[in-house]
């Protein structure tokens, strides 16, 4: 494109033909996502505004899922162990263990298991999306203010408040931050989707033949965009969701 | 007393070497041939014969990553090394586009391609456009590689081509013998074939247009998983390949639907090597791998790739059987 045309005009093409060529792939792939062409493959009209933002809303979709299963499932649980103050081994037994999943054997290995489609995937995507939940929310609990939890009991408070009023809220940056771990993982992984018979943005990637080196590119654009905003969204609500108090002590330390 | 457990761990030390190496030992032992009799080759065929000429020339017989793969870069390797030639294989190099930059830059000296996918992938041809005839397709992938300095020797018999695949009892429930069948079927069944496959006419949009099929569903999935979606149920059709492994013997419960209106490419095999390894290596280089690519028709690709996936046999040792039963190895 425009990089590579600069760059046989001044001629220096080994030296500039790098980032040249760099230019004009990145400039490729936003024209395939911003107009519809024939497929590498031929015979039909792949990219556009319209495909690229079904495949993204779709992504988007089974990011959404995975996520509320996460939540629903490491959040209790992190909560209550963190709480107690038991199972130390298995919360951050669990957080490390699943950092080190290989996501690509995880989800071939769960499609022959369970079957594919959206529960099946879902559920795979859970099972990256728990371990940061679970682990963070156990760790923020036990960080709690000794003092402050004694002092709420003794004002009479039943454990469920002292979580809910007292815990929870003091808790909720390390929660987030664990949640917005969990969605950039599950964003991610989500890009494999369609081997297990979902489609995602994951098939610009996996379909090279079809979508060429342009939707390859623009589909890994579309991703980590998508991964940043997510991120930022949350990390908005995160400040939200901080009480004064907590954000005047972050400041003041 | 402390010399007693040091004596005692070296004891232990020792013994474990040698159940090692007795066990490393075993492991080299031949296995029984399991699956069929032979692979039918013609025990008459012309045996290698090792030439002098060829001691000084050295050769790297390279490969892409899957079992057919695999197993045609063993049987090439260990036939050019009965024909004299000091030959070391760099197998599983990866994808088309991985093994092509090899060859290119001197990593190896050649490798086994296919027709359609060297069309398709080094020279952009639209799917649509690949020659439905073998030799058609063999004479433009040999001229196109020519042009990058690369030779191609002749094809084998056996095309690799993906197919309709579903499971056999499913095949006479519906009395299902060609694509053409589906008719009036294939709205109540579901097919599943690989991400790509969903938009490209030499696959969905080929049975779309030009057999005018309308399946109930279609799913991707990986390709490593085309034969269980169909062992449990989620899909009824699948998109298979004619030299799979699954489909080897006579009995096989899986059936291919045969490609009448021929949307699927051929894809036959043919060694691309460049033209300086072809010069330097005299005239057996190329006899030799059309002499001994002459048994391979789909049904003995078909056993070789079982044998491999199916009965855990190395390709090595599957390259070896073949080349033993078919005759050209002694």
């Amino acid at each position: 494109m425009i990089g590579s045309e600069i760059a046989t005009v001044a001629g220096l093409a080994p030296i500039a033909g790098v980032p040249g060529a760099f230019l004009g792939a990145f400039g490729d792939a936003i024209q395939f996502i911003l107009q519809p062409q024939e497929a590498r493959s031929g015979g039909v009209e792949v990219g556009g505004p319209a495909q690229v933002l079904e495949l993204t809303a779709d992504h988007l979709e089974l990011t959404l899922l995975a996520l509320a299963m996460s939540v629903a499932i490491g959040l209790p649980a992190g909560l209550l162990l963190g709480h107690r103050g038991t199972g130390e081994l298995l919360a951050v037994g669990i957080g490390n263990a699943g950092r080190a999943i290989p996501e690509l054997a995880l989800i071939a290995f769960m499609a022959a298991a369970i079957g594919t489609g959206v529960l099946n995937v879902t559920i795979a995507l859970a099972v990256l999306g728990i371990p940061p939940i679970l682990t963070n929310t156990f760790v923020a609990m036990r960080q709690v203010d000794r003092p402050t939890v004694d002092a709420a009991r003794g004002i009479g408070m039943t454990e469920l408040q002292v979580i809910g009023k007292i815990e929870l809220p003091m808790a909720v940056p390390t929660i987030m931050s664990g949640v917005r771990t969990a969605t950039v993982n599950i964003v991610a992984t989500a890009t494999i989707a369609p081997l297990a018979g979902v489609l995602t943005l994951g098939d610009l990637i996996l379909s090279r033949n079809v979508y060429g080196d342009a939707g390859v590119l623009a589909g890994a654009i579309l991703v980590a965009l998508l991964a940043l905003a997510l991120d930022s969204l949350l990390a908005a609500g995160q400040r939200r969701m901080t009480s004064r108090g907590l954000r005047l002590a972050r400041q003041a330390t | 007393m402390t010399t007693k457990p040091r004596l005692r761990a070296l004891l232990a030390l020792f013994g474990v070497l040698v159940l090692t190496l007795g066990l490393a030992a075993c492991g080299s032992d031949d296995s029984d041939d399991e699956t069929g009799d032979g692979n039918g080759g013609s025990a008459s065929a012309e045996a290698i014969v090792a030439s002098p000429d060829n001691e000084d020339v050295s050769l790297t017989i390279g490969s892409k990553n899957f079992t057919e793969q695999i197993v045609l870069g063993e049987i090439y390797a260990q036939a050019l090394s009965a024909a004299g030639y000091d030959v070391e294989t760099d197998l599983n190099l990866g994808s088309e586009q991985i093994a092509l930059q090899a060859l290119e830059n001197g990593a190896v000296d050649a490798y086994p391609e296919y027709t359609s996918t060297a069309l398709t992938s080094f020279f952009e041809l639209p799917a649509q456009d690949v020659p439905k005839d073998v030799d058609q397709a063999y004479e433009d992938t040999r001229a196109q590689l020519a042009d990058l300095g690369l030779t191609a020797f002749a094809p084998t018999p056996f095309t690799s081509a993906n197919a309709v695949g579903l499971l056999r009892e499913t095949a006479e429930e519906y009395d299902l013998e060609t694509i053409s069948d589906l008719e009036g079927v294939s709205e109540e069944l579901t097919l599943n074939g690989s991400p790509e496959c969903r938009q490209r006419v030499d696959c969905l949009l080929g049975l779309q247009r030009d057999y005018g099929l309308e399946f109930a569903e279609f799913n991707p999935v990986d390709i490593g998983l085309r034969y269980q979606v169909l062992d449990n149920g989620t899909a009824d059709l699948s998109i298979l390949f004619t030299t799979d492994a699954q489909l080897a013997g006579g009995e096989s419960e899986y059936v291919l639907l045969e490609d009448d209106q021929e949307v699927f490419p051929p894809g036959n095999v043919m060694m691309i090597a460049s033209e300086e390894s072809v010069e330097q290596a005299g005239p057996d280089f190329k006899s030799t791998v059309e002499l001994v690519q002459g048994d391979l028709t789909e049904e003995v690709m078909q056993e070789l790739n079982a044998r491999v996936d199916v009965d855990q046999q190395t390709p090595a040792q599957t390259a070896r059987e073949y080349l033993e039963e078919s005759g050209y190895i002694e």
